[in-house]
């Protein structure tokens, strides 16, 4: 698994190509929303935290395809399929990755949010820390299972949001719906129901991923 | 003969509709305050239920298709062939579902649709296995099989959180009339309306899945031909 992390990691760090792509559109899609709905101080405590999701979401989705694709592009994939290692290993290894790389962004990120959106969270702040990366994982383990699924498929840029979204939707509401709590500060959610079904979530879809991941890398 | 059987078969599936349907618009009592619109019960909750079966149905080929796959190829594509038509039916009575819920919604609660966790989770359902149809048209070949087979598990993760739904959180729509401990109760000649229409619905939802079955195993015999034939032209 480690070994599988450090070749992604060292591409990347090669290349540069999925963070700064992942970057400058996420960048693009926070400009647009501020332009589309021009936010005053307390309506961006309500939407900001949607907008992050949405943007995060796009971003990776692009780079997902990428991370599989390039697996692709030699055979790379078939040579992995027949080395000894569990392909739980190789599953774990990417999204590791790609989890660090879609953190990375959203730590950019994140400033450039405050800034743009004048925003000042009313809530506890820190349990920003707590959400944001739940939520993250959740996004990442489906995406990049289900870019290995559609990565076999006829039109497999299209295939993946379409199977990723309705999956990952449920996460996406606890995402938004935590961290709006946090950022109005109105105590909603006192006993942090979001942020648990988040983490429910992450690991109920994280374990049943793991277990089927070999289905579908040896699926022919 | 068996041709007369299978015209008697679907007589007998039109007249239990008709007779579902009586019993739905004429024979159950007017609701005391909701009138006529709650009529609407009678097809929602059945296709509701109804609806699960199909994905059920759906989800063990799936789990039986994966299991197979290897060993037993040709039991396999039965399972395959199971698989895909119960995500069709199902998708048809989730489609049913998310319809008539807002027709009844919107003279009862006011609006059309809520986001609360029932309509949310019933949303998320449909579009899942829309995905998972739309998965099966776009990849190709036996590994479509596998592929669809594993999403069709990540569907049925949704199916017990959308049953438990109005039962673990105080939604919007209402709690369960039937399961439901000492707070459902039903009037009887409600409660005979309601029954016909599920054994009514349920035989017809039952009928469609053995034809789309029968259909997809003759796709899957001139399929298998054509690749025999291509093989032996080389």
């Amino acid at each position: 698994m480690l070994s599988h992390l450090g070749k992604d990691l060292r591409i990347e760090w090669r290349s540069r190509e999925a963070i700064n792509s992942m970057l400058f559109f996420a960048l693009l899609v926070v400009v647009l929303f501020s332009m589309a709905f021009d936010p005053t101080r307390s309506t961006s405590r309500e939407i900001a935290g949607g907008v992050l999701c949405v943007a995060t979401l796009f971003a990776s989705v692009s780079a997902l395809n990428q991370a599989w694709a390039r697996e692709i592009r030699h055979q790379v994939l078939d040579a992995l399929r027949m080395t000894p290692a569990d392909g739980a290993a190789l599953f774990l290894g990417k999204v590791l990755a790609n989890f660090l790389f879609v953190s990375i962004v959203q730590l950019v990120l994140g400033p450039i949010f405050f800034i743009f959106y004048n925003l000042h969270p009313l809530g506890d702040t820190w349990l920003l820390l707590a959400v944001v990366p739940l939520g993250t994982w959740a996004l990442v383990s489906n995406g990049t299972f289900f870019a290995a699924l559609s990565i076999r498929s006829r039109n497999r840029e299209l295939l993946l949001p379409l199977i990723l979204f309705p999956i990952f939707l449920p996460a996406l509401l606890a995402m938004v719906d935590s961290v709006r709590t946090i950022l109005t500060g109105d105590n909603s959610d006192p006993s942090f129901m979001w942020i648990k079904i988040l983490a429910g979530y992450d690991i109920l879809f994280t374990t049943v991923s793991l277990l089927l991941f070999d289905t579908v890398l040896e699926a022919e | 003969m068996k041709k007369l059987l299978i015209l008697l078969g679907f007589l007998s599936v039109i007249a239990l509709m008709a007779w579902g349907f009586y019993q739905a618009i004429y024979a159950a009592p007017t609701e005391g305050t909701m009138g006529d619109v709650q009529r609407i019960f009678y097809y929602h909750v059945p296709h509701g239920m109804l609806g699960y079966l199909f994905f059920s149905i759906n989800f063990v080929a799936s789990l039986l298709f994966l299991a197979w796959r290897r060993e037993q190829p040709a039991k396999a594509l039965v399972a395959d062939a199971w698989a895909l038509a119960g995500a069709e039916v199902g998708v048809v009575f989730c489609s049913v579902v998310l319809v008539t819920g807002p027709l009844w919604g919107r003279p009862v609660w006011g609006i059309w649709w809520t986001w609360d966790a029932r309509l949310t989770t019933s949303l998320v359902l449909w579009l899942i296995y829309v995905s998972y149809l739309l998965l099966r048209r776009f990849a190709a070949g036996p590994q479509m099989q596998t592929l669809a087979a594993v999403l069709a598990v990540f569907g049925a993760l949704d199916m017990p959180i959308n049953y438990l739904a109005n039962r673990l959180w105080r939604t919007q729509h209402p709690s369960p009339v039937f399961f439901a401990g000492d707070n459902g109760s039903i009037e009887s000649h409600m409660l005979a309306a309601f029954g016909w229409n599920v054994l009514a619905w349920a035989v017809w939802g039952l009928t469609i899945l053995a034809i789309r079955v029968h259909v997809e195993r003759r796709q899957q015999s001139i399929d298998g031909s054509e690749a025999a034939a291509a093989l032996a032209g080389d």
